[in-house]
């Protein structure tokens, strides 16, 4: 057995704990958590072992054979490098710490081995999707990720707002994943291939390969990423998502199925690298490459996100716009034609997110679900471990140095103030969302955890117990170390850049010698953040906003109206296209169609009638006529 | 005069078109029913008049058997013209149109 086969345990794992929990430990909630966490930590613990032992090998592929229909061949792979290792602990490592959290938290629910079997199936195809070696796995994995995530938002069905969210989002995802698989038909098309060594090699021979097709193939994948990672204008079911269990929100909406966006972007990235070129009907595109429309929609979620999120009061909800925004970020800075930095800051983000997420949970449960913020106040005191906790996770998110987020941030802003692919509008955009992520993260710590008592449900709080604490504690380390690890280098190296190895204490201060312009934009930012949250929420009872900014605030809030216009919208359209099926159904097929045919039957029948006088003779004069034709038709002519 | 082929066809041609003439024109069942034998009898007279031409016998012995099949069918036929007479009080066409819808 090959070093790199250890790789299909680690995948299918959580597929057995997901059938065993399934069929036969459906009735013992207690046993199916056992299994499936037990899954998911073997199989965090077996990546770690790939990792260590793999680190120094570029890549290693471990396929076989699935199905070859003329020049289609698809194999079912496992492609490691650096990207996939690095996502592998991610997801069974951030995964695995929310599988404990989920014992604690789920513990009361009645449906506990359901909820672990979605949840072991979710890794599951998460890690497909990491491992995939080409396209069609990848999509396979892709839309299971769907599916596993319809299963855990609409995991308390009988809500009905649960059933609807879950319905928007597997539906939403949908919309982009058909322009995913449109693209991924157009390459095959094209280059003959699906999988992305092949298509890797192929490019950088011939960067033309794609003809005029490069920039449309390029956008047409991307949509894959704008509905996995909700980017506008899909990012409409992320935060309706937050309907199902947190420790579901965590791992799903923070951590990893919208990191699957972003990572798909990293990997496909040889794509974005070919010659740009738009086909004829889209010549008024010439000039902008594919990725410069990536990055603007990237920047573009990730300051609409960061304005809706100031506005909001639910505090898993003010969590979700967070993720939107950070993921407009990644993508952007993938879009500025730096995937190392797009995935650095998804790995601290799958941290510290899934750290914020988990300790939402934990004051929900403290609350007994109760999710306004001006319902809290001084659970400081009563929660001491999920508040110091919650705070680290939100230092690291507003990128307060030496928190992993400083760095990763500065990474995305480096990018946008690199002079060859940056662009200064992009990066004032981005230094504008980290004034404004400081600013909603601070609101939220100012209101819910320090501040005057706003209910008295909060002197009832007690620190959840120490199956949630814990898993808190464990991502906290991470989520304040991960900057100066190394893994801005570790990433570095899929992407065939030069790795410089720094010792820690150089990493510290890597930013401020790099590129001293985007360290000090962001430090500023974050200050001027936390300045003016301070000064407006320190001691606010209730929202100041919305006086003083009035209409705008309201639209905020209201989440400038998205699900409204798309609501008219799609009425609109859904009624002008059922007009025109009326339509057609009357006048076409039951019209022209179905009466048709039956008119003229009728017809030729009425008129063969008048033929059957029932006179023997007349019958006899035709027959008789019928043979003269015959005889003329044969012999005369 | 030398009666040759074409005599003997112009006869049975003449014949049969008479025949059919019959069957279409005549109302009475009796005398369509003549009509109809005289229509086979003129597609007797052209297959004698070939197998005579082409020193040939089958067509001779084809006679014979239309003439023994034709005997057998005046004697249903006839047999049938009585039975509805019996019913029907006539034996006029105008009066069987109960093949009408």
């Amino acid at each position: 057995m090959n070093l790199e086969d250890y790789s299909w345990i680690v995948l299918l794992l959580p597929l057995a704990a997901a059938a065993v929990i399934t069929l036969f430990t459906q009735r013992h909630g207690k046993l199916s958590a056992q299994i499936s966490i037990a899954a998911v930590a073997t199989s965090f613990l077996l990546s770690l072992f790939l990792l260590i032992t793999l680190r120094e090998t570029s890549h290693a592929i471990s396929a076989i054979n699935w199905l070859a229909i003329g020049n289609l061949k698809v194999e079912i792979g496992l492609h490691l490098d650096h990207l996939s290792l690095l996502m592998l602990l991610i997801v069974t490592g951030v995964g695995g710490a929310i599988h404990v959290y989920s014992w604690g938290y789920m513990q009361a629910d009645r449906c506990v081995s359901r909820y672990f079997a979605s949840l072991s199936l979710f890794t599951f195809s998460m890690l497909g999707i990491v491992l995939a070696n080409n396209f069609v796995m990848m999509f396979i994995f892709w839309e299971l990720v769907g599916v596993s995530s319809y299963l855990l938002i609409g995991f308390w069905y009988e809500k009905a707002s649960a059933a609807d969210a879950a319905k928007k989002a597997f539906i939403t995802n949908r919309l982009g994943d058909f322009g995913f698989l449109l693209g991924i038909i157009l390459i095959w098309a094209t280059l003959g291939s699906v999988e992305f060594d092949a298509l890797k090699t192929t490019l950088a021979a011939h960067p033309a390969a794609l003809g005029s097709m490069a920039g449309v193939a390029g956008l047409l994948i991307f949509c894959g990423c704008m509905g996995k990672s909700a980017q506008f204008p899909l990012h409409v079911w992320l935060p309706d998502a937050m309907e199902g269990p947190t420790p579901v929100s965590a791992l799903i909406h923070a951590a990893t199925m919208v990191a699957a966006g972003v990572y798909m972007l990293c990997r496909v990235f040889f794509l974005y690298e070919a010659t740009p070129a738009w086909p004829e009907c889209l010549a008024f595109l010439n000039g902008i490459t594919a990725l410069n429309i990536i990055s603007w929609i990237g920047g573009f979620t990730a300051l609409l996100a960061a304005l809706i999120a100031v506005q909001q009061n639910d505090i898993k909800r003010i969590l979700a716009y967070s993720t939107l925004s950070q993921l407009g970020s990644m993508v952007m800075a993938v879009g500025l034609a730096a995937p190392g930095a797009g995935m650095f800051h998804l790995t601290t983000h799958a941290f510290f997110k899934a750290l914020l997420f988990l300790g939402a949970g934990s004051v929900i449960h403290a609350l007994h679900h109760a999710q306004d913020i001006w319902k809290m106040g001084g659970l400081k005191k009563k929660m001491p471990v999920t508040f110091w906790t919650f705070l680290v996770g939100t230092l690291a998110l507003c990128g307060v140095p030496p928190f992993s987020g400083f760095y990763s941030k500065d990474a995305i802003l480096a990018a946008a103030a690199d002079p060859v692919h940056g662009n200064v509008g992009l990066f004032i955009l981005a230094v504008l969302v980290a004034a404004l992520t400081t600013f909603y993260m601070f609101r939220l710590i100012f209101v819910a955890f320090l501040g005057p008592v706003k209910d008295h449900a909060v002197d009832h709080a007690l620190e959840s117990p120490g199956i949630m604490i814990w898993p808190l504690r464990l991502l906290a380390v991470p989520s304040v170390l991960a900057g100066f690890w190394g893994l801005e280098q570790f990433i570095g190296g899929a992407f065939g850049e030069t790795a410089h190895a720094l010792s820690w204490h150089e990493e510290i201060f890597a930013p401020l010698n790099h590129s001293p312009l985007a360290a000090l934009f962001g430090l500023f930012a974050t200050m001027v953040g936390l300045g003016a949250a301070w000064q407006l929420y320190a001691k606010a009872v209730k929202d100041p906003l919305p006086e003083k900014l009035g209409l705008l605030a309201r639209a905020m809030r209201n989440r400038f109206y998205f699900d409204e216009i798309y609501r008219v919208l799609i009425a609109i359209t859904h009624e002008l296209l059922s007009r025109l099926a009326n339509w057609f159904d009357r006048w076409i097929v039951a019209g022209l169609m179905v009466r048709g045919t039956h008119g003229t039957t009728e017809l030729f029948g009425r008129a063969l009638r008048l033929a059957q006088t029932g006179n023997l003779q007349t019958y006899a004069f035709l027959f008789a006529a019928g043979v003269v034709l015959v005889l003329w038709f044969v012999l005369g002519r | 005069m030398n009666v040759g082929l074409e005599h003997y066809l112009l006869v049975s041609a003449a014949l049969f078109s008479l025949g059919l003439l019959g069957v279409i024109m005549r109302r009475n069942l009796l005398v369509i029913y003549m009509s109809l034998e005289l229509m086979l009898n003129a597609a007797n007279l052209a297959l004698v008049a070939f197998s005579r031409f082409n020193n040939n016998l089958d067509g001779q012995v084809m006679v014979f058997f239309i003439i023994t099949v034709a005997a057998a069918e005046v004697s249903v036929g006839l047999a049938l013209i009585v039975a509805l007479y019996r019913k029907r009080a006539s034996a006029h066409v105008e009066d069987l149109t109960t093949m009408k819808l």
